[in-house]
């Protein structure tokens, strides 16, 4: 049994991560002929709380209450994870990458969550302002714009075999290859 | 209900293990340093590509017997240019919306504020959506 609790506090390798992840495909067809996709919750929040009379915002969202649920569960289980089931070691990554971050002063690793950028205190520098609440704004505008994210294009769409997940997909990557290497040094130097 | 909270507890668990919630780990991915999150979303399109395969091949029903309906999805060019934006905001934030809502529960409390800013960017995608090229 201990054997079996530090084994699930060690971070878990891809082939057994992955696999899970596809197994939420069917797991919530099967439930209920739901098509997994998160950032749908997002548009059903402002359905609910704020749709000021938007057409797109102006529908029966509580029949898409699932979703709602669904995402409040990945919030708990984050907790649940972050805080029972980790071991407390850092985050190994490339060498390469600790030695470009540690040139922004970026060496915190104990946390999945860079101690370095993401605190209340960076909220209030232009950098945090730019990673957080612009990153925020940039994840959530795209996301609906795309019709989906990583979860509903890239996970449901392409084991679905739709061709427009593909592009998307591809586009996400494309965008993330572009903030990383290209835009992101500026941002982290600022 | 119950069972989509609880189907969502195994996701938000597994999403923390994979270490799929880090910056770090998706900084490294953007830079070609690690097969890992490669690996685990290729798996995972395998998996779920398999399975939706069988379901479809075996007529498997929903639980209350119901069949299983995937709907299609129509290509506009939101796909692309939204695409663009959302891979932008991936690699500032470190996170796609479901680790965004992990780390908002297990991580940093500041990152409610990046939470609230994606439900943000979603209402104003709906406000302009009409002005916006489809």
């Amino acid at each position: 049994m201990e054997q079996i609790i530090m084994w699930l506090r060690q971070p878990w390798p891809w082939y057994v991560a992955g696999p899970l992840i596809g197994l939420t495909v069917p797991l919530l067809l099967i439930l209920g002929n739901k098509t997994f996709g998160i950032s749908s919750s997002l548009r059903h929040v402002c359905a609910a709380c704020i749709p000021a009379k938007i057409p797109f915002f102006t529908y029966e969202w509580k029949k898409e209450k699932w979703n709602l649920v669904f995402a409040l569960g990945i919030l708990l289980g984050g907790f649940l994870a972050m805080t029972f089931l980790r071991d407390g070691t850092a985050v190994t990554v490339h060498p390469h990458l600790v030695n470009e971050l540690s040139g922004y002063g970026i060496k915190d690793y104990s946390s999945l969550i860079p101690a370095d950028l993401f605190n209340w205190q960076q909220l209030f520098t232009w950098r945090g302002v730019i990673m957080m609440v612009g990153g925020g704004f940039l994840v959530g505008f795209g996301t609906r714009y795309a019709g989906g994210c990583t979860s509903g294009h890239s996970i449901m769409g392409l084991s679905s075999l739709q061709w427009p997940s593909l592009v998307a997909t591809c586009c996400f990557m494309a965008g993330g290859f572009i903030m990383a290497n290209l835009i992101l040094p500026f941002i982290l130097s600022i | 209900m119950l069972k989509y909270l609880l189907a969502g507890i195994a996701f938000g668990v597994i999403l923390v293990k994979e270490e799929l919630v880090s910056w770090f780990r998706i900084q490294e991915m953007f830079r070609l340093q690690s097969f890992h999150l490669y690996g685990i979303i290729g798996s995972a399109v395998v998996v779920g590509m398999i399975s939706v395969l069988l379901i479809k091949k075996f007529g498997i029903k929903t639980i209350k017997g119901d069949a299983i309906v995937i709907p299609d999805k129509k290509f506009h060019k939101g796909n692309i240019y939204g695409g663009l934006i959302f891979g932008l905001g991936w690699a500032l934030t470190g996170a796609c919306p479901g680790p965004l809502l992990a780390q908002a529960g297990g991580g940093a409390t500041v990152i409610a504020v990046t939470l609230l800013s994606a439900v943000a960017g979603t209402w104003v995608y709906g406000k302009v959506r009409e002005r916006l090229p489809h």
